[in-house]
């Protein structure tokens, strides 16, 4: 069974074939959706494309309550968002957003429908000790971690471990760069902060100029071991590039942005996927540059059998017998990308053996 | 066309049905395609769901769900129960005994955790004559004691658990689901005293709760489950040993903050639950009542029934 058979990413690719649609296929679009975290997302292209009317009598409360959710999220985020622009305004530090925060924030048109549990930001990381010194003071405090996990995302990572507002219980991740710091590839964080532009409609807070926005997006799946949200930031990636690579400078222009960051190997990735799995048309002239860069071996087109099944929503419907294999050989391949291998070991060594440690407890 | 009800099989077919997950119960508005092989499971669901419709062939089903055992080692040693919404369970294990709680209250989340399109209450809902009462509450104040009371007394059950309220065609309306009644603890032997005749099953001891027993609804109550309901009196309801019945008049605005406390998901509908709510209190009257005795306490409501 190939992936264009799934009714949701048949959807996708074309909402349109909603037309075809029988009960079954809404039954089935409608799990799949929801385990993807997509149901509000679908919900908005069936409106677009004037296909609400569709939608059979019993499935269609599943729209309204997820569009109700939504609009409630938007109004938690944006909340969230002016009081991080508040606490950052004081301190003289721009804010800038990244992913799903970003997109709310700058209207985009890949918010619409987007759910996202967390917000992230961009600091650059001489800064860091003043944010968190600020964060803490506002109400923001790290989530009990033990002392090896704050040692794991202060020496390693590329962020601070992650924050939780003690009022709101909102969550708060602060990046100082894309990619960990034992990581092989080195994106420039300096030209990021440089690059990054003022929002309209809210003064001091900043995204990532279209180009790196698009790359953190890319950097963020194909580097991201856990891909439970793994379809729905395909989404964003191939929504992203329709908005933005309007012409063939605006591809050049992307390809230069990913040589600069050494980000070429991911977007090689983000490409194929988005034409393979989403039905993206690039260029020619964009895959064959690419291909010269990246110089794709077997190996790299070996990674189909794994990236086809990982960035499927793990749904019964769309899980075949390698689906759980191909997540685990995800998982570790991000670690490995993550950290060389000295480091890595004992790290997911300390990972199993305290997950044996906690299953023991919750036998008690 | 008439769909089957659950008694019109025995206890081999409809294991049969459960096993193979073919099975779509009509609970209220939903309709929760169920697959399960526990007999700890449809033993308790066979006669508490005897007069629900079901459907062997739908196409589609709002919640796709299944009660099994969990994997593990465990399996062997003490087996569990596991609840799984569409393949994933958001819980962990229970006791095998427990699988028809498991179930009860995977389907509470499941209609709280995704119904926002209707304002959920923590309220149980009964009607007779057409007056239709809701009585929020916090756990333990005796809410769904005085619910099974009212409604082995001939008041139609709407709900135990969830008020479920929206607009329909423009009309603040309440909706039934007609599930099990939960009876938690002492309740259970109340009502078995209270009311001989009516059935109570799916018990499970030691449970986060106590003891839980479900109480089986009134057939009647089943086949009218789509009669929607317009809201008229608002009761708070508390049982305090040895106190004389007293009804007592509240205000509106303590009643909201009440309501409020006790929705499921005010915090979603946002503007959308705060008008209905104003609507809600604008259209019903508000009690407060304190209750020890069951009987005393059927015979106010059934006045209330009478002179409304």
């Amino acid at each position: 069974m190939t992936v264009q058979h799934h009714v949701l990413i048949r959807f996708l690719i074309d909402p349109a074939c909603a037309e075809t649609f029988v009960l079954s296929d809404w039954d089935l679009l409608i799990r799949q959706a929801r385990r993807a975290n997509l149901l509000p997302r679908v919900g908005v292209m069936l409106a677009e494309h004037g296909c609400r009317s569709l939608i059979p009598e019993p499935a269609r409360w599943h729209f309204e309550a997820s569009e109700i959710g939504f609009v409630s999220h938007v109004r938690a985020m944006r909340r969230e968002i002016s009081c991080l622009q508040e606490v950052f305004t004081q301190t003289g530090l721009p804010l800038i957003l990244l992913k799903g925060g970003a997109y709310l924030a700058a209207d985009l048109h890949v918010a619409q429908g987007r759910m996202f549990s967390d917000i992230d930001i961009l600091v650059a990381k001489e800064k860091l000790p003043a944010v968190e010194e600020m964060l803490i003071f506002n109400g923001w405090r790290t989530i009990k971690l033990d002392e090896y996990d704050q040692r794991y995302y202060r020496q390693w990572m590329h962020e601070l471990p992650p924050f939780e507002h003690y009022k709101r219980r909102t969550q708060l991740d602060v990046h100082h760069t894309l990619l960990p710091e034992t990581s092989r590839l080195k994106p420039d964080p300096s030209v990021l902060l440089n690059h990054a532009i003022d929002v309209q409609g809210w003064s001091n807070v900043k995204v990532l100029s279209p180009n790196e926005m698009i790359l953190h997006s890319i950097t963020h799946l194909f580097h991201e071991g856990e891909l439970d949200n793994g379809l729905r930031d395909l989404v964003d990636i191939r929504d992203l590039l329709v908005l933005y690579m309007d012409s063939d400078d605006a591809w050049n222009a992307l390809l230069e942005c990913a040589v600069h960051h050494q980000l070429c190997l991911p977007l090689y990735y983000a490409l194929r996927y988005c034409q393979s799995i989403l039905g993206l048309g690039v260029p020619d002239e964009v895959v064959v540059k690419l291909n010269t860069l990246v110089r794709p071996t077997g190996l790299l087109k070996s990674m189909d059998s794994l990236f086809m099944r990982g960035l499927l929503p793990n749904h019964t419907s769309m899980n075949d017998r390698g689906s759980a294999f191909a997540r685990w050989l995800l998982y570790v391949r991000a670690h490995y990308l993550r950290m060389p291998l000295y480091l890595l070991v004992p790290h997911l060594l300390r990972k199993a053996l305290r997950k044996r440690d906690e299953a023991k407890d919750d036998v008690v | 066309m008439s769909l089957p009800q659950i008694k019109q099989f025995d206890y081999s077919e409809l294991a049969l049905h459960l096993n193979t997950g073919v099975l779509t119960l009509k609970v209220g508005p939903f309709l929760v395609r169920l697959q399960s092989s526990l007999e700890q499971f449809i033993r308790p669901f066979q006669l508490l769901y005897q007069d629900h419709c079901v459907c062997l062939q739908s196409e589609y089903a709002d919640f796709h769900m299944s009660i099994g055992r969990a994997g593990g080692v465990r399996r062997w040693l003490k087996p569990q129960a596991l609840f799984y919404f569409d393949g994933r369970s958001p819980f962990k294990p229970l006791p095998l005994a427990h699988a028809y709680a498991a179930f009860e209250w995977g389907l509470n989340w499941c209609i709280s955790a995704h119904a926002n399109h209707f304002l959920i209450v923590h309220a149980a809902v009964v009607e007779k004559n057409g007056v239709v009462i809701i009585l929020p509450a916090t756990t333990g104040s005796g809410k769904s004691t005085l619910c099974a009371g009212l409604v082995s007394r001939g008041w139609r059950l709407f709900s135990d658990e969830h008020a479920m309220m929206r607009y329909a065609s423009d009309e603040l309306r309440l909706y039934p689901l007609a599930r099990p009644i939960s009876l938690k603890n002492r309740s259970i032997e109340v009502m078995q005293t209270f009311s001989p005749d009516v059935l109570i099953d799916g018990d499970a001891v030691d449970t986060v709760k106590g003891r839980v027993a479900h109480m089986r609804p009134p057939s009647e109550s089943v086949s009218r489950a789509s009669e929607l309901g317009k809201p008229q009196f608002i009761i708070q309801p508390r049982y305090q040993q040895g106190v004389s019945t007293q009804l007592q008049s509240t205000g509106r605005a303590e009643m909201m903050r009440h309501l409020v406390s006790q929705c499921f998901n005010y915090n979603i509908q946002g503007r959308l639950g705060f008008d209905l709510l104003v609507d809600l209190l604008d259209q019903s009257s508000c009690y407060q009542f304190i209750y020890s005795d069951l009987d005393d306490a059927v015979k106010v409501f059934d006045r209330l029934a009478l002179d409304a």
